[in-house]
């Protein structure tokens, strides 16, 4: 009975996977440019917003470092992207570093060691910074993020500083972002499930009890703070191949903050819900445009305002905060069981 | 040898001294109580057995290995486990996750093998599954398996915690005030659960509790302690009877 009911939830996900897969080369071939960039951006906020949950939404750790973990991803990718051309052209300022002149290695391998990289800074961030909790650790590693822009800003042989990189390769498309969200959603869904996953969720609801119990509290909010980092180090790196020109002010605190909106907004928790608001928010964000441009309202003409959007998104994290604590979501997660749970429902429903 | 041994193990918070010189011999099967006034130390003397506080003088050695000031996960899987004075479940957890996390500690697949549902951690996982329905069957919990464990009734969620305490297959079980806020007719069951456990698990268990007649009804020996002193030890009977107890918990008598 087990057996066949977890076959059945398999071939239903492969059945999923496809029938997105399958609307991906539509879309490819049929959407124009701004909205193929609009579905790309929506696979890197569901990727980076599971990043941020599963340090702040399933090990209890209020990390803040998004953005700096992104930016390393970003910056590692880009200069193994970029053609040693470009990179000539780039630097004109301040000469490269020879060692990383002629570097160059293919997509994949670019974004794996943009992960690994930003893996490896979040371990040294995180050995030292888990033993601080709750705002300490939120304050702790936001200023590690703001610390690698200015790091950034400074090591103009490595970054080419505030001057920033332009002409990365843009590899980046449906394919590579929505090929990597499923594979990091899948990832999520089977540690998240394992006995890691309860372990990470033992530490969020009791601590000391997690202790007690034998979990190893340094070694899980280590380990969950590396998946997280690494998680972020390729969205990061997508994001850089996709938009082509990075420059570290781009990384700075209000990055997080949107992603933050997104956990929040899906709830904290949950990865059906971190899915739905990052692409909700995302295409939201897009939408929004509208309050930005000049405005005749008949009677009256409003001017253009740029940075509308974020007042209305400062507007919507404050209603969620007071009305909706829990998100879309809360804990929960839409699962294949639940799905066919409803559709028998209905089934006998409409029998009778 | 004993099982456990603590020596003289004293505790200060600042100037003040919470625990001073205690000393306990836990021997293997006994079951052990601990009482005293409120504040008298405690549960500051369980925490420093369980390595959440270290002792600044003594030594706690278990099993032959000196456990003094070592981290509470390392404590734990040496084989002491505890519960809590005031309850700490994982509530947002179901009832068999609960127990399954204390499986967790003798886990050997990696988090790699587990992300990717390898055979060697699936095997891992189902035998943990079936080693934790069997656990709640025994402690009568498996119709509320799947219920999250902050929901269970006051009762249910103490009978939980030590289930969960068990998971980690511990040789010696600290329980923290297990009768506290409950009724006779659950105490009386209690008292019963806990000589079950001791027998089926082969535990050694030394309880804290304010229940006396739990603790009269269950302790083979009993340790007081009043304003962090051992004022006694003893048999039930020697207990009841001792005037130092007597002056601890109701007060001297004044000449008028």
């Amino acid at each position: 009975m087990m057996g066949l009911k977890s076959i059945n939830r398999i071939f239903l996900s492969i059945a999923a996977i496809a029938v997105v897969f399958a609307f991906l080369i539509w879309a490819q071939g049929n959407l124009d440019a701004y909205k193929v960039r609009i579905l790309n951006l929506c696979a890197i906020n569901i990727i980076l917003t599971l990043s941020l949950n599963l340090t702040n939404g399933f090990t209890g750790l209020f990390s803040l470092g998004t953005a700096g973990f992104m930016a390393v991803g970003a910056y590692v990718s880009a200069l193994l992207t970029m053609s040693p051309e470009v990179k000539a052209m780039n630097f004109f300022m301040v000469p490269i570093n020879p060692a990383l002149a002629h570097l160059n290695a293919p997509f994949i391998v670019a974004l794996i060691l943009a992960g690994l990289i930003s893996a490896l800074v979040g371990f040294l961030i995180g050995a030292p910074v888990l033993k601080l909790k709750g705002d300490y650790l939120a304050i702790a590693t936001l200023g590690f993020g703001e610390i690698i822009s200015v790091i950034f800003t400074n090591t103009q042989t490595i970054t080419n500083g505030a001057l920033g990189l332009k002409g990365i390769p843009q590899y980046t498309n449906l394919y590579w972002s929505w090929g990597t969200a499923i594979v990091v959603i899948l990832g999520l869904i089977t540690l998240l499930n394992s006995s890691y996953g309860r372990a990470f969720k033992a530490i969020r609801e009791d601590e000391i009890a997690a202790q007690a119990m034998g979990v190893n509290l340094f070694y899980h909010k280590v380990l969950s703070f590396s998946l997280s980092a690494f998680i972020a180090g390729i969205g990061g790196a997508l994001l850089a191949n996709l938009i082509s020109t990075i420059d570290p002010t781009m990384f700075r605190f209000f990055l997080t903050y949107q992603i933050l909106l997104m956990v929040v907004l899906g709830g904290m928790g949950s990865i059906t819900g971190s899915c739905i608001s990052a692409f909700i928010m995302t295409v939201i964000m897009e939408l929004l445009r509208v309050v930005e441009s000049p405005m005749n309202l008949g009677f009256i003409n409003i001017p253009g305002i740029p940075g509308m959007r974020m007042v209305v998104f400062a507007v919507i994290l404050i209603v969620v905060v007071l009305f909706m604590r829990q998100g879309i979501m809360g804990e929960k997660e839409i699962t294949w069981d639940m799905l066919l749970r409803k559709g028998a429902g209905r089934h006998e429903s409409s029998g009778s | 040898m004993s099982l456990l041994e603590v020596k003289n193990i004293t505790i200060k918070f600042g100037g003040l001294t919470a625990v001073s010189d205690f000393s306990l011999s836990l021997e293997k099967g006994e079951i052990v109580g601990l009482i005293g006034p409120n504040g008298a130390g405690k549960t500051t003397a369980f925490n420093a057995i369980t390595g959440i506080y270290r002792p600044v003088s003594g030594s706690v050695h278990f099993n032959g290995t000196d456990i003094t000031g070592m981290l509470p996960d390392k404590i734990t899987k040496l084989g002491i486990a505890r519960t809590f004075q005031n309850i700490r479940l994982f509530s947002n957890l179901s009832v068999l996750e609960n127990v399954l996390v204390a499986h967790h500690l003798r886990l050997k697949s990696s988090f790699a093998a587990a992300m990717m549902r390898l055979p060697g951690y699936l095997r891992e996982e189902n035998a943990m599954r079936k080693e934790a329905l069997e656990l709640l069957e025994s402690v009568r919990l498996t119709k509320f398996a799947n219920e999250k464990a902050g929901s269970l009734p006051y009762g249910q969620q103490r009978r939980l915690e030590i289930a969960r305490a068990l998971a980690t297959h511990p040789r010696i079980l600290l329980l923290d005030e297990p009768a506290a806020g409950m009724n006779p007719k659950e105490s009386q069951e209690l008292m019963e659960f806990i000589g079950e456990i001791r027998d089926e698990f082969d535990l050694s268990i030394f309880m804290i509790e304010h229940h006396m007649q739990v603790v009269m009804g269950v302790c083979e020996r009993i340790l007081v302690l009043d304003h962090g002193v051992t004022i006694a030890e003893g048999n039930p009977a020697e207990i009841q009877g001792n005037q130092k107890v007597i002056e601890a918990y109701l007060g001297v008598e004044m000449d008028a």
